[in-house]
């Protein structure tokens, strides 16, 4: 029975969990060893100028380079502290990525 | 004459660099290369070792940079092959001792007398295994089908692309050949091992070979005889496969099967 049962119920095996857990790493470090110089300037002066308009903290901010397919993607996630607008700020709608 | 260099790497340790080298070089000059093959890794020379060259060894790669010995003193011909040289390399501590501009000089006067420089690197991304990928024309990425072994070959061939000599001269890209060592069917038929399809799809780099898991890569080393020259063992057979593809040849992959009878026995025990 619990051979006619493993037969039919075909779970994973080692190899592919091995496949896919070095497909998700090795994507994730051939983006991170390849991200250019200027991430980080690019990332502080976004902060700079965002801050301007909302709070946001040091943390609120992420930029990364991915890729998918042929195209490469900047990515920047900011996160608005409360959706608080700064008095005085009349720019216009901050769009999360790019 | 100008060689072209050739380096074997692959991160990590204990693939099969050293045994890849020595097969390699053995089978170019057994295609009739003239062809020397390089211990790169400074402190911890084996390569002589695997060669069955350990007794001779006088002078080394250190003494030939630092002016102490010329290269024909260092170098050893193999004793089963005319056009098999080896190189072997210091065992000194100071594993810095590779200056590039040494290593540079030696590499420019080797090329004047062979069609093959094979560059046995050092596990590791440190100085030793970035001098030993410098100069490469093209690198052979030695691989097992495990994952510590395929995530360090996807970061030496990132080395590859952005370190090497060629890489820093914008000059055409190091030539990446990917060979899959210690590769065991009947456990890739069972799904217990990385298939090579699986690991070329992950690397996407050119297959030069598949080398399959064999008692006789040990028996080769044991008697420091590059396994190439066993004719009967399957992994040599399929290294003097991956040489020809190197040199242009089209070879059908051998050895990617379990044989029937084994694989039989695997599922139902003993049949």
């Amino acid at each position: 029975m619990g051979f006619l049962r493993s037969l039919f119920r075909s779970k994973p095996t080692s190899a592919s969990i091995a496949k896919e857990r070095l497909k998700i790493v090795l994507a994730h470090e051939r983006a991170s060893n390849r991200a250019p110089d200027f991430l980080p300037v690019l990332q502080k002066e976004l902060l700079a100028v965002v801050g301007r308009y909302v709070e946001i903290s040091d943390e609120g901010i992420r930029v990364t380079l991915g890729a998918s397919g042929d195209t490469s993607t900047l990515e920047i996630n900011i996160e608005i502290e409360g959706g608080k607008l700064k008095k005085g700020g009349s720019g216009p709608a901050l769009s999360a990525a790019v | 004459m100008l060689a072209k260099v050739i380096v074997v790497t692959s991160g990590k340790g204990g693939v099969g660099k050293t045994t890849t080298s020595a097969a390699f070089a053995a089978g170019l000059a057994l295609r009739g290369h003239k062809t020397v093959v390089i211990d790169f890794d400074v402190g911890l020379r084996n390569l002589d070792l695997v060669m069955g060259c350990e007794r001779r060894v006088v002078f080394d790669f250190i003494n030939v940079i630092n002016g102490d010995a010329n290269l024909n003193q260092a170098l050893i011909k193999d004793k089963r092959h005319d056009n098999l040289f080896i190189f072997p390399t210091s065992q000194t501590r100071d594993k810095n001792a590779l200056k590039r501009e040494g290593v540079e000089r030696v590499m420019e006067e080797l090329k004047q007398q062979f069609e093959y420089i094979v560059c046995d690197s050092p596990a590791g991304i440190e100085h030793g295994a970035i001098t030993a990928l410098y100069f490469a024309d093209s690198a052979v990425i030695v691989t097992n089908p495990e994952v510590s072994s395929v995530r360090d070959s996807d970061r030496i061939i990132g080395i590859l692309a952005s370190k090497s000599r060629r890489a820093e001269r914008n000059e055409p890209p190091v030539d990446v050949h990917l060979l899959l060592t210690r590769y065991d069917p009947a456990r890739v038929a069972k799904g217990e091992m990385l298939a090579v399809d699986d690991v070329k799809e992950i690397l996407s780099i050119p297959l030069l070979g598949v080398i399959p898991e064999s008692e006789s890569v040990l028996r080769a080393s044991n008697t420091g005889t590059p396994v190439v020259f066993d004719e009967e063992s399957p992994a040599g057979r399929a290294y003097v496969d991956a040489v020809a593809r190197f040199l242009g040849e089209q070879r059908e992959m051998r050895f990617l099967k379990a044989e029937r009878r084994s694989f039989f026995r695997a599922l139902f025990g003993r049949a």
